[in-house]
């Protein structure tokens, strides 16, 4: 169980495409993508977590800590393509109030 | 015949074995009946659990070790995971966890403590014990109407 991480620019928006589990041994190679990630005003960053199969609090551990950077560097960022498991552990934490997510549709059906 | 069946593992308090046993509880509880949803909560309360102890019962040169002990019954799953490390004060870390509330600023949130708000919440009973070492005793029960074992088969 590993996890990748790759990024696609595109119509001013970075998108980052986490495929795989997300847990304390995967974590620290998706802090790092995402401390690479520089925030610029001019373009939106878009999680993409259709593939995220696993993820626990370690994984929103990370995702506050991106968001808490975005904040301070007036960067834009959202979460898309939550499976209907993952929407849920983002709203019984109260992170869905605080946060820009998504829910993907095809996901659901999935 | 007893009353459960007991599967025992050992595995070092390291990262890499946590989704080993995130992996085998799935197993189990899809043994016991478990449905999909709410095996995705046992896996989750179990990483929670076994990533606690992975953090902080040892200290960086120690090598431990992880305990987890699962009880099957025909209508739940008891799981217990235990470590020999450091105890920790559980009030005091308890008054620290919760979810996030909407008057939250992003700014000020808090990065960890939710592992064991995720944990009470998945699990239908958590107990911890603190004595020498770290217990958590976990309990989820099979939802009623999901037990579909017995139904008789229909004549074609």
């Amino acid at each position: 169980m590993d996890i990748i991480v790759y990024f696609k620019e595109q119509n001013q928006q970075l998108y980052g495409f986490i495929e795989g589990e997300i847990d304390t041994f995967t974590a620290p190679k998706l802090r790092d993508e995402l401390e690479n990630i520089k925030f610029n005003e001019n373009r939106d960053i878009v999680l993409d977590l259709s593939k995220v199969h696993y993820m626990d609090s370690t994984g929103l551990g990370i995702f506050v800590a991106f968001y808490k950077r975005a904040l301070r560097e007036a960067g834009q960022v959202k979460l898309v393509g939550l499976s209907i498991r993952l929407r849920r552990l983002f709203e019984i934490t109260g992170l869905s109030d605080l946060m820009d997510i998504e829910t993907d549709k095809e996901v659901e059906i999935n | 015949m007893k009353e459960f069946d007991y599967i025992e593992i050992r595995v070092p308090a390291k990262p890499q074995f946590v989704s080993v046993i995130r992996l085998t509880v799935s197993g189990l509880a899809n043994r016991v009946g478990f449905a999909y949803d709410d095996i995705e909560d046992l896996k989750i309360a179990a990483s929670e659990a076994v990533t606690n102890v992975v953090h902080h019962a040892y200290q960086d040169d120690e090598e431990g070790e992880i305990v987890i002990g699962c009880a099957l019954y025909p209508n739940k799953l008891e799981m217990m995971v235990a470590d020999y490390g450091n105890s920790f004060n559980f009030e005091e870390i308890k008054s620290k966890i919760g979810p996030y509330q909407p008057g939250e600023t992003m700014a000020g949130l808090r990065e960890g403590g939710l592992g064991l708000y995720l944990m009470e919440t998945l699990m239908d009973e958590v107990m911890i014990t603190n004595d020498g070492g770290v217990t958590v005793f976990m309990t989820k029960y099979v939802a009623r109407e999901q037990v579909e074992e017995n139904v008789e088969r229909i004549p074609i």
